[in-house]
């Protein structure tokens, strides 16, 4: 996945693209309060590649009549949105108290050597980037991480380096087959995930 | 209602009741039965007056008697609101998300019969962003909910119409504070505001706000079928009823267990949690998460009851009953820095004693930790601590220096040992065995 992307993606205005999608989200609050809408047309936004554009952002803001920098202050303030791109999946690793005191400091680690990258570093095939993150409420089950794509979040629980890597690897051989076109994450990734991260 | 006659559960029926995320289950063993009940046949006022009764107070760490709080909602400013707090983050917790996910309609049903009370039209269900695969469900249970005519318009041929919405938040413990999740929900970023005025008078949109948390609103359902004298007979006389205790750390067996209020730690961590790996012993307790004082576990301690009356007499709060176990391999200054990583990062930036506090607290602590600092540091950031107390606007600030402040006095020997002996003392090992998935 190349930063390319970027510019492909241009031709598509979220309007254009989510009309119902964004219909549905308005219809939740009421109409004098669109701009609670935000956090949702952010999602929405960074589904197709992870992390919302500064267009998107413009895009947002007219939709709810607010000033772009306001949508890109929420985009700073909350640590699930993105502004620039990583690897594909974003493997969010807790190492918080109750979770360092079940192995989580080590898995992370260990998990990193295996990849060859640094905790926040994205692997060269531009696919996995391990980051440690807070708290993700399953304390009971560490070490645990999450999955964040553009297309949603999942939990992996009681997990050890083996079996984070073998889930790595599922996702390696759909790359492949699926192949190297330069569209790179098209829309069929979101239904290859769910299958996929069933290891 | 004869599958409960012996039932251990009121909030995790899951656990007995095989397929109650399915509404026609849930249905089979009354769901929404309280709903109907409360709408057609009661008064809102009187809703509110049996909650009050039966003494529930606040599951999310707070512990304010639930019914006192609807009966403030300002009557004279409309529309009202509900919100359910469903953004679970403190370290240590991990109750509501099962509730959720195992027993759903029950929560929602909590959900409707609090938007009752008030006379709410609109519901609003925060998750927390990581809680996106659940939100989807909770969509799937909403959708089927007004399908079968318990969430829509005119519902049960009466005038009350209700619907129910999530929302997703995206990664900030801070939107776990009620105001801050307010703004949240407003489209703004998730900073607390200047209380009073408090939500039921000034909330979403400015509008008179409920807003409880999920284990709370679960209560709710049976409160009102079985009734608030029922729901006395569990727990202690000023804290009644069952609660959901998230048990984690060094154990044998971590997880969440539903047990009456006033239940002994040691019950907790012996009889239901299987007590610590072999060789191992209770240092100290955290019963709220990263946010609790550290309790010394001596024998008067692992004997206090877990109520909201009973644990400051052993210098902590019972909070949302997150129980995070220490052992003795586990060194507090190591623990410390820990919590105020946390802290520092979930720090929303809009009082500066807690923004700056938390950097300064976390510096300390890292330094500490390195076997780098002198006695002065550990000073330092006692004193770093202190200044913070009392100048924020909401609570993240201060929990941030409960472990800080209890640590240090309680466990000073834990401090500065790595100045001398750097490689002696370590932060735990893969402190628990690898455990069997429940």
């Amino acid at each position: 996945m190349s930063t390319d992307h970027v510019e492909s993606h241009q031709v598509n205005t979220l309007q254009a693209e989510y009309a119902v999608e964004i219909q549905a989200i308005l219809a939740k609050y009421p109409d004098d309060q669109r701009r609670s809408a935000v956090m949702p047309l952010l999602y929405l936004a960074q589904r197709k590649q992870g992390f919302v554009t500064r267009q998107a952002m413009v895009e947002i803001a007219e939709i709810l009549g607010i000033t772009p920098t306001e949508v890109a202050g929420i985009v700073g303030f909350y640590s699930l949105y993105y502004d620039e791109p990583a690897g594909k999946y974003r493997i969010q690793v807790c190492n918080d108290l109750p979770c360092a005191l079940r192995g989580a400091d080590q898995f992370l680690e260990k998990l990193c050597e295996n990849l060859g990258i640094k905790v926040g570093e994205t692997t060269a095939d531009g696919l996995v980037t391990v980051e440690a993150v807070m708290c993700l409420a399953g304390c009971d089950r560490a070490p645990l991480f999450q999955v964040q794509t553009g297309a949603g979040l999942e939990y992996h629980e009681n997990q050890t380096v083996e079996s984070a890597l073998k889930l790595i690897q599922t996702w390696r051989d759909g790359e492949a087959q699926v192949g190297t076109t330069e569209q790179g994450v098209p829309d069929a990734g979101q239904s290859a995930q769910q299958g996929e991260v069933k290891a | 209602m004869t599958e409960q006659a012996d039932s251990k559960y009121i909030l995790l029926r899951h656990r007995e009741i095989p397929g109650i995320d399915q509404l026609e289950v849930y249905q089979r063993v009354g769901g929404f039965s309280a709903f109907r009940k409360a709408v057609t046949t009661m008064q809102p006022a009187d809703v509110t007056e049996v909650v009050k009764a039966s003494g529930l107070r606040g599951r999310g760490g707070a512990g304010f008697p639930t019914g006192m709080k609807w009966a403030f909602i300002d009557n004279k400013n409309w529309p009202h609101y509900v919100v359910a707090n469903a953004d679970e983050s403190e370290p240590g917790t991990f109750k509501d998300r099962e509730i959720m996910e195992g027993n759903p309609f029950q929560f929602l049903e909590g959900v409707a019969i609090a938007a009752y009370a008030i006379q709410a039209h609109v519901a609003y269900v925060y998750l927390r962003g990581e809680f996106w695969q659940l939100a989807g469900v909770l969509d799937q249970k909403i959708a089927q909910l007004e399908a079968a005519g318990f969430l829509g318009d005119r519902l049960f041929g009466t005038d009350y119409s209700l619907r129910i919405y999530t929302h997703l938040g995206a990664g900030a413990y801070i939107c776990g504070e009620e105001t801050a999740m307010l703004e949240s929900l407003e489209g703004k970023l998730g900073q607390p505001r200047l209380r009073p005025p408090f939500p039921p008078s000034f909330g979403l949109y400015g509008k008179p706000t409920v807003v409880n948390n999920v284990e709370t609103l679960t209560n709710v359902p049976l409160i009102i079928e079985k009734g608030a004298a029922w729901y006395r007979t569990f727990g202690t006389e000023k804290s009644p009823g069952m609660k959901i205790f998230s048990l984690s750390g060094c154990v044998n067996k971590p997880g969440n267990y539903e047990l009456p209020l006033g239940t002994t730690f040691r019950e907790l961590i012996f009889t239901h949690g299987g007590g610590l790996p072999a060789g191992r012993k209770v240092k100290a307790i955290m019963p709220a998460g990263a946010s609790s004082s550290l309790i010394v576990a001596t024998e008067q301690a692992l004997d206090t009851p877990m109520d909201y009356e009973s644990v400051p007499s052993v210098g902590a709060q019972l909070g949302s009953a997150s129980v995070i176990i220490i052992d003795d391999s586990v060194s507090i200054d190591w623990l410390l820095n820990k919590t105020l990583h946390f802290f520092k990062h979930e720090s929303c930036g809009k009082c500066t004693p807690c923004r700056e506090g938390t950097y300064w607290m976390m510096h300390l602590a890292e330094r500490i930790c390195s076997g780098e600092a002198e006695q002065s540091d550990v000073e330092l950031l006692k004193n770093v601590a202190s200044q913070i107390k009392g100048k924020c606007l909401c609570a993240l600030g201060e929990f941030s220096i409960e472990a800080v402040l209890s640590g240090i006095e309680r466990f000073p020997e834990d401090f500065l040992r790595r100045h001398h002996a750097a490689s002696d003392v370590m932060s735990p090992v893969a402190a628990a065995p690898e455990l069997a998935n429940e």
